[in-house]
């Protein structure tokens, strides 16, 4: 360079020349950034992904060079998002790049002190062994002299954060291998959604899409804290309020939800059905329904049977209850003038009726199974129009909920009437024929003894409003990880086979058509099952599936009753489950009562994880807190333990389900490093390796596995071809080619189908899940932007949406409508409906099947084609939502004798202790009410957060939130440390004294609620106690999900005792309270 | 309600979601809570409020030792080159000999301390990069520059006798140069947001080169034969005498925001400054001719100018670190404003009478 | 803004009203720039953990819990009689909870959000004191520090009248947002803005987003939401206006703000003839000392 062009860089030179003599603008430009430019600039590649935290479903953009992901980003085409990102989906960079990750497989031997490397190989092989082995020492072909054919030694957990195609392969190679707890992260968070809104309108999926509630006049956001746990899907909310619609929001806590919405109506947690049955009353009572609506769409005017005995009857007991067995006969509560009894959820307990076989099998959690189908109902019901009949179902719900009164809303949930009165009017003011109002949930009300039971609540006072089917109404259960829809609907779920079909219960004897015609619904969608069946059964086994040996249909292992995945922790600490998959789950943080489920991976022979660290799942045995108390030592654990290392999100290809129900694919950016590969490998290999291993023999046992269907393409590192996984989810017809829609499946083997709800996606043999035309080529249902089931429906039962005539309720509300110039339904969404049936329709005398459900019943996966405000069967605790107190309440209830749910499932052991029912004098020992919930910063167990230091930094330890007033009560200092104890265990958290806590005027006393958020575990960048430590294996009977939303504690200032003296402080309150194993287990 | 539809045709009547209104819509019946602001004041104390008592200002980044000495050697550095020049000039060697060596050795350790804290003290060059009018350092940095050379020179050429001539005239360049070096320094720690230094940036200059000229006196007392040292000791008395005068100008001028020059650790140094300087002028004064005397009043004032320096710079750093003295005066020059712009819209509508019919006034 | 500049002044208008508080800029932010993560600090201020904007925060989000309400917002945080005495939380609000328990106190509340970053000033104080030209104005009307050039002199960072800039201890230079400007420079949005979920941070041409500012504070108002107002969108204020203004529904301080900022620099030409008028009294008074009778 020559002097004078270095004289001319020099800024000072160009500051005299140029025109910025104060030096302060262009003369001052460095070199450095006249060259600069955006690293994405300079990308080789534009993946397009989807965020892998939670169920929004957001769009990313992975920016990649020199195949190295470099930037990732809101994919500004996505309808759902529009490119943007909440700080989880802003962090997967880090997250997927950043240096916690692990690239090489770890073992464990028994009684080691630590981990070891190995070669990725010798760990496959070694789990394959494993895995054989334990199959055998734990298979039972018969069990009570029932074929079961099955092994109960092995178990699997995790799925929600994996792609639909790699859940499709676990189930079907567990199937195959005779395992049946194979289960995930549905269970423990949404798994009564799909009881409730399964029971209630046929399909277990939200009803409608997040970017309709812009469409909505007034919104409820009930349990759930959406602004937080789905912030970039909040934007619809605020859309919403933009157009004025009222934004209410129902919680025990002041969040950041409730900051932006116009009311916030605090509650006391575990009481919404009190709530929501008050709702219920005053419209009931107000007549603010929408009549129109109510008499065509909902069973409000059937006749229930006269066996039928209500709470106000019992005392809050329904008719039927059999206390020994806790259990309801479900037959009294039949609709009047249907012989068969109409089957449910719960189907199999009407199996011996309608296969004409005897019952052999109680106990068996079936209300999922309303993930895609209603209840059969076979034959018409009586109806009364006019709807006065006494035993109608409007009748009998006015009767219901008549004591649901202001005052007992006041009392039971500490709501002040006035607060009440203003919620009630908003929604009924915004409802009805011109207006829609919608209801947003999630985990809030689904984690309780009660839980399918909360959303039944809610369902039931939708459809007297007029509000399902309709723009901006419906009821948007806000799912939880990236796939856990596609988890339920591919269900790595014990009960389930996918789409919904049961898992067969063992009986006798139980042809293929015997399964059927017990779980089958005559009437609507369901009625086809055998197609849905068997061509699944084709996927699954090929040729070797003939109509001679019912197409395989004993290939498939039979659940005898509860193995989910709490059910498994108990067995696994009686020593009968001795394998243990964790597949991108962490029960040692996430599930309840983490100390039982340390406890019983410590009776496991192995344990294989594969996360993308050592979770705390993964190292329990040398760091939990049993080692910290003493109560394990590492070298007596004789556990072995496999951790593999994961790949992430964009190392991969497949797809996940949003809430919107709607399957995205997200291409793979680059090859996982190391020996991270991902769950579609691993799976695909394990089930190669085995059968190479068992090849050629001919035990029956090993036929299913011999047999399966198991050739997928492999590609690049030998991984396999999610597309062709996902074309087989699909199915094929005849003629090789890939089948358009589930009305294209037959029963008779000629057409394949892995997932019969997902029928439609591979149409054409396009892969409709990668569709991305930008929403701002599209309107706001944005058909074609991937695909959503069923059969791209956004709207679920868009049919309610018009009139009985198939005119729209309203101009301003149109969805579909019927157009008689073309004799068809149109619109802006799919019709959920025959595309050419047309309203006046009636369905000839004895018909069945699809061809029963009139021109006016839009709910046509309901054996009656109506939304059902009483549920005459498909749940175990009641056709009717009725509100009883937590399993750990300070409360007893208040409006029966019947204090908590009679049905609600109890594990007592040492280790899962209950709290004294209220009324006892022990229950004193734990005065106040303690809540859980999330942070936008965190996810879930911690596993994707505390891991990422750009997450942690956000909220960096664990802290418990309470009133000033709790504070001065119990002297807690704000910023310092508090120790909260239960009956399980003790935990310390940091103090935020806070106003958004209110106290509570309940029963007529001030009651406090904890606030917890439950992210924390000890591994990890930022590491605090697990709140499940605290927490019980209490469980809905109908779905065993866990109460962790409301529970009784005692709090005191101070950090908690180490060492034994942890479980000394426990042991001492158990002796205050008087608890023993048997406490709080009675009915 | 929502003011949109969903008609056949379509969503009409959009609005984007940052229209979102919270805490609009609560009006049933017109059901509108009226509430009177209510503001509490934490009792005893100004009305004020802040952020979880942050800061509303970063911290200084500076090390005290760093860039208070950096003021102070800058300061004796520029008076020093003066006096020596006068020195020389009229002839007192023995006065300008050390002078131009402190002016030397202080001047290279002003500008070492000033390197040393910088955070990349490699691309010290960068600072002769731009010459910028608005930033007190590039102007220092220049004079630094220019007056280094300078005192650089008339130094060297003192202690070798090489080219007297030049040394001559670069001793006067020095001391040409000496009052802006001593100067600068001033707006330099004013021209920030730090408030116990902005708001005295009128006085400021005279304290730094008050302090500067009793330095440079007291250090010419202490190195000078007493009979040469004349023009020192009253550079001392003077220099004293400017600072505190000019200090305490400053002091009652600022208000609240001289809370730090009072109180806690800056307010400390700037007593010991006070009680230093003053005793070191009088040792001038009174005790000047006489040799130990005169050494230990030349300390005390070169202990002085130094606590001075300290003492105003963490009194910088205290009132940054306190956000009322940040807030309150904003404060209160807002309400002042508000008020001003009350009287003159007053004025105003007393002096031209409003066309329409008045409209009546509540406040 | 240099002469040169084909470009309309870009900036930022932070719409506090819709905040929900996700801290998703604080991320982008980071992630984008590569921004080092800084530690673990529990602050117990509410749900902010990140305290202020500083070398390794570019995007600070703040949270502020008051007995106030956002226009006629239910709160529904009422305190029931009977309730035990509350405690001092040792808090910023200006009153502690409990002091004012009356019952017309009742369900008084308001959670306020507020996503802060550098205002990119029209006069800014940072820009004019760099004595190396490492800060230097874009040709978007933007205020960056170039990494190439900054020699850690810290000057700029008391100079801020807000805050912002800071040096970063084991990098010995000073960061702070750069509004993106690589990203400006091909026409992409700021990372922060991008992200946000509810379009609190908008990005685009400051005229633009003034005028789309001040229709919004109208809307408010009309709403009877009085508290709202904007901070740093007059061009008259102290430091010219800011290239990244906000609407507030509190008074700055409280968000901790300044309430009346004025660049530095305005004063600097009194600070220079101050100065100038030192330095010839020290010449001049020991000039004066060589005078008069050698003793
Ligand atoms: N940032 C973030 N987002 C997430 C997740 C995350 O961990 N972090 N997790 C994802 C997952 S897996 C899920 S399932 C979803 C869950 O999403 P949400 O259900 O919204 O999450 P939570 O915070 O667990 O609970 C919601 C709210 O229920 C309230 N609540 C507790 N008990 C009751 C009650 O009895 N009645 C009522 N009405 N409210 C109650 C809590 O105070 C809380 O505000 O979020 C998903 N999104
Ligand atoms: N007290 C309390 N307990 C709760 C809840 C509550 O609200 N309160 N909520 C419940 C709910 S709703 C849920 S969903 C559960 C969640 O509980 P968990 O599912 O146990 O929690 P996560 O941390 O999400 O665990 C998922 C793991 O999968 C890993 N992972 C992510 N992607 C992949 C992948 O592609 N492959 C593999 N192999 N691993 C991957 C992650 O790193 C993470 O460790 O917690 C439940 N527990
Ligand atoms: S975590 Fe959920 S809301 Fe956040 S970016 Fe990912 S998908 Fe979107
Ligand atoms: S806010 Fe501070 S850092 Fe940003 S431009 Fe203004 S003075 Fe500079
Ligand atoms: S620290 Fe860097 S950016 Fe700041 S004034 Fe000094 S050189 Fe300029
Ligand atoms: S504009 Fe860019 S640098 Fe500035 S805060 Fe936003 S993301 Fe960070
Ligand atoms: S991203 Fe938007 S909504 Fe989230 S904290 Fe930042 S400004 Fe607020
Ligand atoms: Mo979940």
């Amino acid at each position: 360079m020559g002097v004078r062009r270095l004289i001319q860089s020099w800024p000072v030179y160009r500051q005299f020349t140029g025109g910025d003599p104060s030096g302060r603008g262009g003369a001052a430009k460095s070199a450095a950034s006249a060259r600069l430019a955006p690293r994405t600039s300079r990308a080789d590649r534009v993946v397009k992904s989807v965020c892998p935290y939670c169920a929004v479903g957001c769009g990313q953009n992975v920016y990649v060079r020199d195949d190295k992901v470099i930037q990732i980003e809101g994919d500004p085409d996505s309808p759902i998002s529009r490119g943007r990102l909440c700080p989880k989906g802003s962090a997967s960079l880090q997250l997927t790049t950043g240096s916690s990750r692990r690239h090489t497989v770890l073992y464990r031997r028994p009684h080691a002190p630590d981990f070891e490397e190995i070669d990725l190989w010798t760990a496959m092989d070694m789990v394959a062994d494993r895995v054989i082995a334990t199959r055998r020492e734990g298979w039972q072909d018969h069990l009570d002299g029932l074929r079961v054919a099955r092994t109960m030694g092995i178990a699997s957990l995790g799925g929600a954060t994996l792609d639909n195609e790699e859940n499709y392969l676990i189930k079907k190679l567990f199937t195959a291998l005779g395992v049946v707890q194979v289960e995930n992260q549905a269970r423990v968070c949404h798994s009564s959604t799909v009881a409730g809104l399964g029971t209630s309108f046929g399909r277990g999926g939200a009803t409608t899409f997040m970017q309709d509630l812009q469409n909505s006049d007034c919104i409820v956001i009930e349990g759930s804290n959406y602004a937080e746990a789905h912030p970039v899907g909040f934007q619809w909310v605020m859309e919403a309020k933009a157009r004025g619609a009222v934004v209410i929001h129902v919680d025990p806590r002041f969040s950041r939800t409730s900051a932006l919405a116009d009311l916030h109506v605090p509650i006391r947690a575990g009481t919404d059905i009190a709530f929501l049955g008050g709702l219920i009353n005053r419209v009931l009572t107000d007549d603010a329904y929408f009549r129109d609506y109510l008499l065509a769409y909902t069973n409000a005017a059937t006749i229930v049977t006269d066996d039928f005995q209500d709470t106000e009857d019992l005392d809050g007991l329904f008719s039927g209850f059999d206390p020994d067995q806790r259990t309801y006969d479900l037959n009294t509560w039949r609709y009047a003038g249907v012989d068969i009894a109409p089957a449910s959820g719960d189907r199999d307990a009407h199996y011996a009726e309608r296969a004409g076989a005897p019952q052999e099998t109680a106990e068996a959690g079936r209300p999922e199974q309303q993930g895609s189908g209603g209840a059969a109902v076979g034959g018409t019901p009586e109806t009364d129009p006019t709807l006065t009949h006494p035993r109608c179902v409007f009748q009998i719900l006015k009767r219901h909920y008549s004591r649901y009164t202001p005052e007992a809303v006041e009392e039971i949930c500490g709501i002040p009437r006035d607060l009440f009165d203003r919620v009630y009017r908003h929604l009924t003011e915004n409802s009805g024929r011109d207006r829609t109002s919608a209801f947003c949930y999630a985990v809030g009300w689904t984690q309780h003894t009660v839980g399918a039971q909360y959303i039944r609540a809610a369902c039931v006072l939708q459809l007297l409003l007029g509000n399902i089917g309709r723009p901006g109404g419906g009821i948007q259960a806000l799912r939880g990880h990236a796939s856990i829809q596609g988890s339920s609907d591919i269900p790595t779920l014990y009960n389930l086979l996918p789409g919904y079909i049961p898992m067969p219960h063992a009986h006798g004897n139980q042809s293929l058509d015997d399964f059927v015609a017990a779980d089958a619904a005559v009437n609507g969608f369901w009625a086809d099952m055998k197609s849905y069946l068997v061509s699944l059964l084709k996927a699954w086994w090929g040729d070797h599936a003939t109509a001679d040996n019912d197409y395989a249909f004993d290939y498939l292992p039979r659940i005898t009753g509860d193995h989910s995945t709490y059910a498994t922790v108990m067995a696994q600490l009686r020593g009968e489950c001795k394998g243990y998959f964790l597949m991108g789950e962490n029960p040692a943080v996430g599930s309840a009562n983490s100390r039982a489920q340390r406890m019983g991976m410590a009776n496991l022979d192995w344990l294989v994880v594969r996360d993308f660290s050592l979770i705390e799942s993964a190292t329990w045995w040398k760091d939990g807190p049993e080692i910290e108390s003493g109560e394990l030592r590492t070298e007596d654990i004789a556990t072995e333990v496999f951790f593999f290392p994961a790949a992430a999100h964009t190392e991969k290809s497949g797809t996940f389900t949003n809430t919107n129900r709607t399957l995205q694919w997200h291409d793979r950016a680059v090859l996982p490093g190391g020996d991270a590969r991902s769950d579609l490998w691993f799976t695909y290999h394990l089930g190669r390796i085995i059968r190479q291993k068992l090849a050629g023999s001919t035990d029956p046992r090993d036929l299913p596995l011999l047999h399966l269907t198991w050739d997928y393409p492999l590609e690049e590192g030998q991984e396999p071809d999610a597309a062709a996984v996902l074309a087989e989810i699909n199915g094929y017809g005849p003629d090789g080619r890939p089948l358009g829609g589930y009305t294209q499946l037959r029963d008779d083997g000629s057409t394949t189908c892995g997932c019969w709800i997902y029928c439609g996606v591979f149409a054409d043999g396009v892969n409709q899940a990668a569709r991305r035309k930008p929403h701002t080529e599209q309107d706001w249902i944005a058909a074609e932007w991937a695909w959503a089931w069923p059969a791209n429906r956004r709207v679920l039962y868009n049919r309610a949406s018009a009139d009985p005539q198939g005119r729209p309720w309203s101009e301003r509300k149109a969805l579909v409508w019927w157009d008689p110039a073309s004799g068809r339904w149109t619109g802006h969404d799919i019709p959920d409906f025959e595309a050419d049936k047309a309203p006046d329709y009636r369905p000839p005398e004895g018909a069945t099947g699809v061809a029963a459900i009139s021109g006016t019943d839009p709910f046509i996966m309901q054996g009656d084609g109506k939304g059902w405000l009483y549920a005459p069967a498909g749940l175990k605790d009641g056709p009717l939502p009725t509100h009883y107190e937590p399993q750990d309440s300070p409360f007893g209830n208040l409006l029966y004798g019947q204090d908590r749910n009679p049905v609600r499932q109890v594990h007592p052991h040492d280790l899962n202790r209950y709290h004294p029912g209220p009324g006892d004098p022990g229950a004193g020992v734990f005065p106040y009410v303690v809540t859980t919930y999330r942070l936008t910063e965190h996810f879930t167990a911690g596993g994707m957060s505390r891991w990422t230091p750009y997450l942690a930094e956000l909220q960096p330890e664990f802290f418990c939130e309470v009133s000033p007033e709790l504070a001065a009560e119990r002297g807690l200092t704000h910023g310092s440390w508090a120790t909260i104890v239960t009956a399980r265990n003790a935990i310390e958290a940091r103090v935020l004294v806070t106003d958004r806590m209110a106290p509570l005027r309940v029963h007529g006393r001030t009651v406090h609620t904890i606030g917890m958020p439950y992210h924390w575990g000890p591994n990890g960048y930022s590491t605090g106690d697990a709140f499940n430590e605290l927490s019980s294996i209490a469980l809905d009977g109908n779905v065993h999900i866990q109460e962790v939303k409301a529970l009784t504690a005692d709090i005191r200032p101070g950090r908690r005792p180490r060492g034994p003296d942890r479980l000394a402080l426990v042991r001492d309150y158990h002796e205050r309270a008087g608890i023993t194993v048997r406490t709080g287990t009675e009915v | 309600m929502s003011t949109s539809d969903v008609t056949r045709e379509g969503i009409r009547g959009a609005h984007p979601g940052r229209e979102a209104l919270t805490g609009a819509v609560s009006t049933l019946d017109g059901h509108r809570r009226d509430h009177p602001s209510r503001r509490r004041v934490r009792r005893g104390e100004p009305e004020f409020r802040s952020y979880y008592d942050k800061p509303v200002l970063n911290q200084i980044v500076w090390e005290p030792r760093d860039i208070a000495g950096y003021l102070f050697l800058g300061g004796l550095a520029g008076a020093s080159s003066v006096l020596a020049a006068g020195a020389d000039l009229t002839d007192r060697p023995d006065l300008a000999r050390p002078l131009k060596y402190t002016a030397l050795g202080a001047i290279t350790g002003s500008v070492a301390a000033l390197v040393n804290d910088l955070g990349r003290p490699a691309r010290f060059v960068n600072m002769l990069r731009v010459l910028k009018w608005t930033s007190p350092m590039s102007v220092g940095s220049w004079i630094l520059a220019a007056y280094g050379p300078l005192a650089g020179a008339a130094a060297v050429s003192q202690a070798t006798g090489i080219l007297p001539g030049l040394g001559r005239t670069a001793a006067v360049g020095a001391a040409a140069l000496g009052p802006a070096v001593a100067a600068y320094t001033a707006p330099l720690i004013c021209d920030t947001a730090v408030p116990a230094w902005h708001e005295g940036y009128r006085e400021m200059p005279f304290v730094f080169v008050g302090s500067a000229a009793a330095a440079a006196g007291g250090m010419g007392m202490a190195t000078a034969p007493v009979e040469q040292a004349a023009p020192a000791r009253r550079a001392a008395v003077l220099g004293s005498v400017l600072e505190t005068a000019a200090l305490w100008r400053m002091e009652h001028r600022m208000g609240m925001v001289a809370k730090p020059y009072r109180e806690g650790r800056s307010g400390g140094l700037m007593r010991a400054a006070k009680i230093l300087t003053v005793a070191g002028a009088a040792g001038a004064l009174l005790g000047g001719r006489n040799r130990a005397v005169s050494a230990v009043a030349g300390a005390a004032l070169l202990a002085g100018s130094a606590c001075t320096r300290f003492g105003v710079f963490s009194a910088g750093v205290a009132s940054a670190a306190d956000p009322k003295y940040t807030v309150v005066p904003q404060r209160q020059r807002l309400e002042e404003r508000k008020t001003d712009a009350a009287i003159s819209a007053a004025k105003a509508a007393a002096s031209s009478p409003s066309p329409g019919p008045e409209e009546p006034s509540d406040s | 803004m240099p002469a040169d500049s084909p470009h309309p002044r870009m900036g930022f208008f932070t719409d506090t009203s819709v905040c929900i508080g996700c801290k998703a800029c604080e991320v982008a932010c980071k992630e984008w720039n590569a921004v080092p993560e800084d530690g673990l600090n529990f602050t117990a201020m509410s749900f902010d953990n990140s305290g202020g904007l500083g070398a390794d925060t570019w995007r600070h989000v703040a949270f502020i819990e008051q007995r106030a309400s956002v226009g006629v917002q239910e709160s529904g945080v009422g305190r029931p009689d009977g309730a035990a005495a509350p405690v001092d939380l040792g808090m910023p609000s200006f009153d502690k909870p409990g002091d004012a328990a009356g019952a017309d106190e009742r369900g008084e509340f308001r959670w306020l959000m507020s996503s802060d970053v550098c205002k990119h000033c029209t006069h800014a104080a940072c820009l004019d004191v760099c004595p190396t030209g490492a800060l230097f104005r874009t040709e978007f009307g933007t205020v960056v520090v170039q990494e190439d050039i900054c020699n850690g002199c810290g000057y700029c960072v008391p100079a801020c009248p807000y805050g912002v800039i800071d040096k970063r201890e084991d990098d010995g230079r000073v960061w702070k947002c750069t509004l993106c400007y690589d990203r400006l420079g091909e026409g992409l949005e700021p990372a922060c803005a991008k992200a946000c979920p509810t379009d609190s941070i908008q990005f685009g041409e400051l005229d633009e987003l003034r005028a789309r500012a001040d229709e919004r504070v109208r809307h408010l108002h009309e709403a009877g939401i009085d508290s709202a107002r904007l901070y740093g969108r007059d061009p008259d204020d102290g430091v010219g206006g800011d290239g990244a203004f906000f609407l507030l529904l509190d008074e700055p301080e409280v968000y901790g703000l300044p309430p009346d900022p004025v660049v530095t620099t305005r004063d600097l030409p009194s600070m220079w003839r101050h100065a100038g008028a030192a330095a010839a009294v020290l010449l001049a008074g020991i000039t004066a000392t060589f005078l008069g009778r050698r003793r």
